[in-house]
């Protein structure tokens, strides 16, 4: 994964984006054909099925914490092998590929575990999108992380998914943009950096997250620690 | 911030508007053209009606043209609608030469506005072959297609695919009526105009005299069917779904108001079949509404107690968006983007038949609690996904993405 681009204690460049869906044409009513997918699929598409859905129309709680576990259990009616997707963890791969690898192993390994794996069909087709993303600059800066507090609750769902979920491929270690940035202050921000480490990004809408992220924020802000 | 923006900003947030207005500023003044062949009636021309000045009030050089035509060619473009959604009729001959004649008609008016467009939207497939009939464009042409086609006769498709695959990207309502072309496909679901005449909230006195007019009793309960009179929305299947839910709820009125499209030659055939099918029972009202009766509609659908979309295929199905944004649950047809509005147990049901939609019916009424908290649910789902915002948005970052190139990452700025 390439690094951030800015450096931590600079003014922190507000972003925001907006996502748009494609298809690729590709289909899968099986579990052999959805490995056989996955293996050459764009890349952009790995990216779609594990992070562009959390910018998408979203009704139910999820789940799992991607949309091959999520087809697997549901429409496939595998659920161990939907429960051992959802166990992968996307920040901790290297790269998209290396996240593609490990879908395939697991794939494959349940399809040379069961034999009734392979003839199982989906009552309804996996559909693989890709992502078109495009990311602009709102002309906000933030000089200090005591503004935080104010800005948040403000922001665009688009500016929540830019720095607290794309940040996470783009940052070494997972790291959201925030996160990143407040570990350059001299000034530890340690309370506001593990508050936002605990919000699980994959369990909760972005308005949800913004709420989450402005409540730690004004909690810590007003005891003092930011 | 201008009075349009401002009030949308009311309904969806101000940082909804204010998203808009960044995602726009590259492509400020740019010359954006919409083609349909209808101005009333229909979901298409109801989205363009606001979409196009709320761009303009961004700052794009947004218009909307109408293409038209002789009978020969709205026959032969139902024709196509009914192939796409997979109704195995061939089309003749005859019938398409109308339909390539109209739109050389229509391309000798509107040359010189689409060849200087940045971008051209062509929606549906009336309007296909204008693109090969512009040969000095210069801008991205984008058809964007609203129906669903992901089971099309396929001798027509071949057809038509001849028009539409030399565009430069195609839109789809879901990922499942995308057809094979060798262009970037886009999805983008529609949306319903909050402020609309259709949506906006109503007195109190005014779906009274609405409720009146059309002589529906308030003591009992309502279901409503909004849709034109087609056959794929099943409009006998309710007045099926109806009698057999009466047995247990006694009095159930059932109201089918559809409206007639200018571009819809089949809609009175099916008319008089409904007609036929609902007899002279006084508690089925048949209404022929006209284009412009989005306040009888929208009093309607707040009148109603359940909102039906009975379809067996359906694009996308905007009564059924409508019918959530009122607070409503809705009984729709398993299939479409119905689907994807639809949620069992949380913003309505999925039913594959009328036997399916009157135990449905049944439920609601028997759990009058569940129905106004599915309503809440079902409003704010529409709130967060379904609006116009979300629809423009989309449209601008497709056309952001189409000016600076495919790349699946564009930073800019």
């Amino acid at each position: 994964m390439s690094n951030n681009k800015y450096s931590p204690a600079e003014p922190f460049a507000l972003k925001d984006c907006a996502l748009i869906a494609i298809a690729t044409g590709r289909k899968a009513v099986t579990l052999t054909e959805l490995r056989d997918h996955i293996r050459d699929v764009n890349i952009d598409s790995i990216y779609h099925h594990f992070w562009g859905g959390l910018l998408g129309a979203r009704f139910e709680e999820r789940e799992f914490n991607n949309d091959i576990a999520t087809w697997c259990r549901r429409q496939l009616r595998e659920p161990a092998l939907a429960e051992q997707l959802a166990v992968i963890d996307p920040v901790e791969h290297k790269d998209l590929e290396d996240l593609r690898r490990e879908l395939l192993e697991i794939i494959d390994d349940r399809l040379d575990e069961s034999e009734t794996a392979h003839w199982l069909q989906a009552s309804r087709p996996f559909e693989f999108i890709r992502t078109q993303l495009v990311i602009f600059d709102t002309g906000t800066r933030l000089a200090r992380p005591e503004a935080l507090a104010e800005v948040i609750p403000e922001l665009s769902t688009g500016t929540i998914f830019y720095h607290f979920i794309d940040a996470r491929r783009r940052i070494q270690g997972g790291l959201d943009d925030f996160s990143y940035w407040l570990t350059g202050f001299e000034k530890p921000y340690t309370a506001l950096i593990r508050g936002l480490a605990g919000i699980d990004p994959f369990f909760s809408s972005l308005s949800q997250i913004r709420e989450k992220m402005t409540k730690i924020c004004l909690e810590c802000r007003d005891r003092g620690e930011e | 911030m201008s009075s349009l923006l401002d009030a949308y900003a009311e309904v969806a947030g101000r940082d909804v508007v204010s998203h808009l207005q960044q995602l726009t500023s590259p492509l400020k003044g740019m010359k954006v053209v919409h083609v349909n062949s209808t101005r009333t009636g229909g979901g298409v021309a109801e989205i363009l009606e606001k979409l196009v000045p709320l761009s303009a009030e961004l700052g794009l050089d947004a218009r909307w043209e109408v293409i038209s035509g002789s009978d020969e060619f709205y026959q032969c473009t139902k024709a196509m609608h009914n192939a796409l959604q997979g109704l195995a009729a061939p089309i003749s001959r005859p019938l398409l030469d109308a339909y390539e004649e109209t739109n050389r008609d229509n391309a000798e008016e509107l040359r010189a506005l689409l060849e200087e467009a940045d971008f051209v939207f062509i929606h549906d497939p009336q309007p296909a072959p204008l693109l090969g009939l512009c040969s000095a464009r210069r801008g991205r042409w984008v058809w964007r297609c609203h129906i669903d086609a992901s089971r099309p006769y396929r001798p027509v498709w071949r057809y038509l695919r001849e028009h539409v695959a030399a565009y430069d990207a195609s839109v789809f309502s879901l990922p499942d009526f995308a057809q094979a072309l060798p262009h970037p496909e886009y999805i983008i679901p529609p949306s319903i105009d909050p402020l609309s005449d259709k949506n906006i909230d109503l007195p109190q006195d005014e779906m009274e005299q609405v409720r009146q007019e059309f002589g529906l009793d308030p003591e009992r309960p309502v279901v409503l069917q909004v849709s034109r009179f087609d056959r794929f929305k099943d409009p006998v299947g309710v007045i099926e779904a109806q009698r057999l839910a009466r047995k247990f709820v006694p009095g159930l009125q059932l109201v089918l108001a559809g409206g007639s499209a200018a571009d819809d030659p089949e809609g009175e055939a099916v008319l008089s079949e409904v007609r036929s099918a609902a007899g002279d029972d006084p508690d089925i009202k048949v209404l022929l509404l006209p284009p412009d009766a989005h306040r009888k509609i929208n009093a309607l659908q707040r009148t109603a107690d359940i909102v039906i979309q009975k379809s067996i295929k359906e694009g996308f199905g905007l009564t059924v968006t409508e019918g959530l944004w009122k607070g409503k649950p809705v009984i729709g047809g398993d299939t479409g983007g119905i689907r994807l509005q639809v949620v069992n147990y949380h913003t309505g049901f999925l039913v594959r038949t009328p036997q399916g939609a009157a135990l449905r019916i049944r439920y609601l009424l028997q759990s009058r609690d569940r129905m106004a908290q599915m309503g809440s649910k079902a409003r704010q789902f529409v709130r967060e996904n379904f609006l116009l915002t979300r629809h423009l948005r989309e449209y601008l970052t497709l056309m952001v993405g189409l000016h600076y190139g495919a790349r699946y990452r564009i930073e800019l700025g």
